[in-house]
């Protein structure tokens, strides 16, 4: 049994490298050993990406896309396809835990300085990751066709009005002089095919990239700087079957999570889907309070707290801008922030935290008092990545082990 | 392969050559498919000027009507609320209509309308594109302690007052359009056309 097995290996692996690339992406793929709660959330976006694409594929088996029937077509999935609402929930609820998982993932990078040289590449993969998903998210968001999906997509075209040619530029993406079926019918091409590939492409080029350099961990400490006799990192565990399998048991409690909100809070307290998107698009009359989806509220009330539209949107957009040339910016000489000084372990929490608290305002209506708290959490949000330049000339680093710290 | 004996001006030459005509190619391709994302002539057909009867907007009321499918706002503006407008102008970030676009020529007054009380305006925020609320009152609202009466736009604040014109502090920077008009009679104003078509 096992000769036949290797014989059919050995037929294959003389034609296309099957058991090379196993090897050097599994089981003889060497990640630190010291891996903490932080380094579940690449595997976790994974899964959501798997959970999206194949409910995605489902729904688009129902969902008819265009001005006069996607609204009821949405209608149709959740009363009368078998298992429709189960599908639909477990597409908008991955929406939000994909963000969930990726922006926590995006906060571990920065906990540990896994931008910093030679992860750069990872890093600008990674942003334009997240770009294409909340192009893709903003798409998604808008194919049911309700009030704050037209009108989201209003305040979102309307943003490339600020450009030059910025008239010419909104009727090209909208397809109209108005959001109109045109609009509708394309972004769900986008939505569906075009976005996904870009995404899925750019996840390969993002793990290759990490498997050249190898993983980063929480000391930041280069493992590959110690080997024993065989060449293996003395710090290094395979991928799998080590963490293959400590990885299942995250994505099992990430599930539990997902299944308790997927289940008992699918509308996510109108955070997840907006209460003014159960009634049909209508374009003469704008909802009482328009939100986004919570994963864009940091932009968002970035975006609002600039009284000025060009500057407002500039804001907006240098908000995400700033964070690809992250790795250039943070000069410190050690890449984890446990032995970067405390004034840096103060302004990374406070990064976190903040970052949250613009979430929360993004959502929240624009009154005068809120306006001016986001006004300040955006100098704050700024204020991190001047902090970064500065840092290594105000404070002293610890020095960092040769080995790792803790993991068995 | 050796590279004994070639010319290698004359291969240079090729590769730019072939590269450039494939350059040419590939952007000559990409003109129908950018082009297919403008308007179709379909959507370019639908532009009607919209007829709208004003005789029941009462003094502080307004209609919404629709034309290209945008709202358009018309208010009937009371005595003391067009007093107040000369009043507002330190308030304002354009209080005398310097954006010629933002108005026909007809609009460019005090009132930015061609009859004092009747003002007719595009409801799209100039801001980012969503309609803005009427709140006609003259009373303090969340928004504004001092509100004399205007548009609020609930999308990012942005104010505006009975004129149609913005507010120092809102996100939008222009006042809000005026689109081309004219009354058919007393009570009837044609919207999307400055004058009868002969």
């Amino acid at each position: 049994m096992n000769n036949l097995f290797a014989s059919i290996m050995g037929w294959v692996d003389s034609r296309l490298p099957v058991t090379e690339a196993y090897e050097k992406h599994m089981s003889k793929y060497y990640a630190p050993k010291n891996f903490n709660f932080w380094y579940f959330f690449g595997v976790l976006s994974m899964v959501m990406l798997v959970n999206q694409i194949l409910t995605g594929v489902w729904l688009t088996m129902q969902f008819t896309p265009s001005a006069e029937a996607a609204f009821a077509s949405v209608e149709y999935i959740m009363r009368d396809v078998e298992w429709g609402w189960l599908i639909r929930y477990m597409h908008s609820t991955g929406a939000t835990f994909f963000f969930i998982a990726v922006y926590l993932h995006m906060m571990r990078a920065i906990l540990y300085g896994s931008y910093q040289k030679p992860r750069e590449l990872i890093w600008i993969f990674g942003m334009l990751i997240y770009l294409a998903l909340m192009a893709e998210a903003f798409m998604g968001y808008v194919l049911p066709w309700g009030q704050m999906s037209y009108w989201g997509a209003q305040v979102i075209i309307s943003l490339f009005s600020v450009m030059p040619y910025g008239d010419v530029l909104t009727e090209w993406i909208r397809g109209d002089f108005l959001i109109s079926g045109a609009t509708l019918n394309r972004f769900f091409a986008l939505h569906v095919v075009a976005v996904p590939l870009v995404i899925l492409g750019l996840v390969v080029v993002h793990l290759l990239a990490l498997h050249e350099v190898g993983s980063n961990n929480p000391d930041g400490v280069d493992i590959k700087k110690l080997k024993d006799e065989n060449g293996k990192p003395l710090d290094g565990v395979p991928f799998h079957p080590y963490y293959t399998v400590h990885d299942l048991v995250g994505i099992v409690v990430f599930l539990m999570v997902f299944c308790t909100v997927l289940f008992f809070f699918p509308e996510g307290n109108g955070f997840m889907l907006e209460y003014a998107n159960f009634e049909p698009a209508n374009g003469l009359k704008t909802p009482a309070h328009i939100a986004p989806v919570w994963y864009f509220g940091a932009f968002y009330a970035i975006l609002r707290a600039v009284p000025d539209k060009l500057f407002g949107v500039i804001a907006m957009g240098a908000a995400i801008a700033v964070l690809f040339v992250l790795p250039w910016l943070d000069r410190s000489p050690v890449r984890s922030w446990r032995y970067k000084g405390w004034a840096s372990k103060l302004y990374i929490v406070i990064f976190g935290f903040n970052f949250v608290l613009l979430t929360w305002l993004g959502t929240q209506p624009a009154t005068v008092t809120l306006t001016k708290v986001a006004q300040v959490a955006s100098v704050i949000y700024f204020g991190f990545f001047a902090f970064l330049l500065i840092a290594p000339k105000i404070e002293k680093t610890k020095p960092v082990p040769e080995r790792v710290t803790g993991g068995h | 392969m050796s590279q004994d004996g070639v010319n290698k001006g004359r291969r240079t030459l090729l590769i730019g050559a072939t590269a450039g005509v494939g350059a040419v190619g590939a952007v000559s391709l990409a003109v129908p498919f950018v082009g297919s994302w403008m308007p179709s002539e379909k959507a370019k057909a639908a532009g009607a000027p919209a007829k709208v009867d004003v005789s029941k907007v009462e003094a502080g009321a307004m209609l919404t009507a629709e034309w290209r499918g945008k709202p358009v706002y018309v208010a009937r503006r009371t005595e003391e609320s067009l007093a107040t407008l000369s009043t507002l102008a330190g308030r304002l970030k354009d209080p005398e209509n310097t954006k010629k676009e933002q108005q026909p020529e007809y609009a460019d007054n005090e009132y930015r309308s061609r009859k004092p009380e009747l003002i007719v305006l595009l409801g799209v925020c100039t801001h980012l594109g969503c309609a803005p609320k009427y709140f006609p009152e003259v009373q303090p609202e969340q928004f504004d302690a001092n509100w004399q009466g205007g548009w609020f736009c609930p999308c990012h604040g942005s104010r505006f007052d009975l004129a149609g014109r913005v507010y120092t502090g809102s996100p939008a920077s222009d006042n809000l359009v005026v689109p081309p008009y004219y009354f058919e009679s007393d009570n009837v104003i044609v919207i999307g056309e400055d004058e009868v078509k002969a």
